[in-house]
């Protein structure tokens, strides 16, 4: 809801990005990520970057949700000399990683997963893809990186929602078999309802999936979930809502 | 490389990351160190990530590669992910210029400097020889913050012959002369050396030389000093004309009130030479043999100044 209002305030974009994610955060942020906002540099944080950085209104809700951050600080989302840019940004309370460009973060991720393990610490390093961004060549290096190094302290979650930026998936550079990719490559992979919070949750139980492995979280999600009119569609990729549209999208939330 | 292991013993911290290549360089500092190395493949955009991840979790990371590869063929990872958090990641070439030159334009480091010099938050280094280059290692790894560092091939000529004092953005006064100054970066200093030394026995031109290990910062002081106490300043540098060495010292010249010295920009011209061979081959064929270089500078000199 509110990063539908913050889409709104903003005439900013990708409000569909950030509504496919927002039931996986709500689980992780909800109590699933073992963090202190209170201590946002805390040594033993478990890592979230957000690899998908442009949903990044998303992500702002749940550490305003969290507690990182007062709630009113959305209202600044987009806005000239703002904390909370139009992609997930480093300094923002509660974000690590800056990102924006598709196909770092898994990189990233890798690499705090193994200062992790060879320090000896015990946190987990999570981060979120888009499906469009396993076109970059780059998130398959790091897909190949991360098993051969045994980082079961990682965890990517591939939002699936199987519309990026100029069309279906299956249209522009076709994915499937996803979860077979992300297998043969050497992860521990599970297919998940990327919108249902109980199996999001059970999922989270049996972290890592298997010992020895990256898990591999495959959420078949709905772009532009939880509001009809932006369900599947793919202009909610660009275009923000009009007033009647934002109070017909609350009630559809709300409702929810 | 024996600084990197100095470094590596004293400080747990400091972690070395190669993209597969190294051979018989690094397979010494893996056995030693096992848990502070890291051989990612033939995958420098990982590379760059991981080095970024690594850092952000209180690593010193070296990441390792010939020529380009850990830099333009990642470039914006360098930009995005070390650059833009401040990472502590030291990104190390070897073969700067034409060291690689029989293997083509694939290998010739040429653009390098210009390009990592525009990023910000970047410290730029070239250093003139194996001792500049030793005392590298422990300024970059105390410094803060990405650096990167331009190396030569194993064998460069030794110039300093004593203990020097090298401190990031602070040019060394290697030679003294009243008559024009010299400034060189990089694996050039040897050459740029025996250059100074003909000018003074042929043409009895004394030159001030100043060995710009450091190209970002730049020593301004030493530019602006060496403009107003010699009539001529003549940059050389195995790289392109554009954005690296002349490029930095023309921008300060640029917008110093005259009456400032004449500048000349010795490097390579931008455009490609598809012609391989030694790296003393294609110094030659680029103007920067010693020859090629007393010809052009004592010709400079005397020529009237348009």
């Amino acid at each position: 809801m509110r990063s539908v209002q913050m889409v709104h305030r903003a005439r900013s974009s990708h409000i569909g990005s950030a509504l496919s994610i927002a039931d996986l955060l709500a689980v992780l942020y909800g109590g699933r990520l073992r963090v202190d906002p209170t201590r946002p540099a805390w040594e033993g944080r478990d890592r979230m970057v957000l690899s998908k950085g442009h949903a990044c209104v998303a992500l702002y809700a749940a550490l305003a949700e969290r507690g990182y951050f007062p709630v009113e600080w959305l209202d600044t989302f987009y806005q000239n000399g703002t904390l909370l840019a139009g992609h997930a940004t480093a300094g923002t309370p509660g974000i690590d990683v800056s990102t924006g460009s598709l196909g770092h973060g898994l990189s990233i991720a890798c690499g705090m997963a193994l200062a992790g393990r060879r320090a000896g610490a015990d946190y987990r390093v999570f981060t979120v893809l888009s499906d469009g961004e396993c076109d970059e060549g780059s998130t398959w290096e790091a897909v190949l990186f991360a098993p051969h190094h045994r980082l079961d302290n990682l965890v990517a979650i591939v939002d699936y929602n199987k519309i990026q930026s100029l069309g279906r998936v299956e249209d522009v550079l076709n994915l499937d078999p996803l979860a077979d990719k992300w297998r043969a490559f050497g992860w521990a992979v599970r297919e998940i309802d990327g919108h249902d919070l109980a199996k999001i949750d059970a999922a989270m139980d049996t972290l890592p999936l298997q010992a020895h492995r990256p898990t591999c979280l495959i959420a078949h999600t709905v772009k532009g979930k939880g509001v009809s009119f932006m369900e599947n569609r793919l202009a909610w990729h660009y275009r923000p809502p009009e007033d009647d549209e934002l109070a017909l999208a609350l009630e559809e939330l709300t409702s929810a | 490389m024996d600084a990197l292991f100095q470094a590596a013993e004293a400080d747990s911290r400091v972690t070395l990351v190669v993209g597969d290549l190294g051979y018989s360089v690094v397979d010494q500092f893996a056995a030693r160190f096992p848990n502070q190395f890291l051989n990612v493949g033939v995958a420098e955009q990982n590379m760059a990530g991981v080095a970024a991840g690594l850092a952000l979790s209180g690593q010193i990371v070296f990441t390792y590669s010939i020529a380009n590869f850990p830099t333009f063929r990642c470039l914006e990872q360098v930009r995005n992910d070390i650059c833009y958090h401040g990472a502590d990641v030291k990104i190390t070439a070897v073969g700067g210029g034409f060291a690689y030159g029989a293997l083509g334009v694939s290998h010739h480091a040429t653009e390098d400097l210009a390009i990592m010099r525009s990023l910000p938050g970047m410290t730029v280094i070239a250093p003139g020889d194996p001792t500049e280059a030793a005392r590298a290692v422990p300024a970059v790894i105390a410094r803060s913050g990405p650096c990167y560092v331009r190396l030569g091939k194993a064998g460069e000529p030794q110039v300093h012959t004593g203990p020097i004092d090298f401190r990031i953005g602070q040019a060394i006064r290697v030679r003294e002369g009243g008559d024009l100054t010299l400034i060189t970066t990089g694996g050039l200093l040897a050459n740029t050396m025996a250059a100074a030394e003909e000018l003074s026995r042929q043409h009895r031109l004394e030159a001030t030389v100043f060995s710009m290990h450091t190209l970002k910062p730049l020593d301004t002081d030493a530019v602006v000093t060496a403009a107003r106490q010699t009539a001529m300043v003549v940059t050389i540098e195995e790289h392109s004309v554009i954005g690296g060495l002349g490029g930095a010292v023309a921008e300060v010249l640029a917008e110093q009130d005259a009456p400032r010295a004449r500048l000349m920009r010795i490097g390579i011209p931008s455009a490609f030479d598809s012609r391989v061979g030694t790296q003393a081959y294609l110094r030659e064929r680029h103007g920067l043999s010693v020859d090629a270089l007393v010809g052009s500078i004592a010709g400079a000199v005397t020529a009237p100044a348009i």
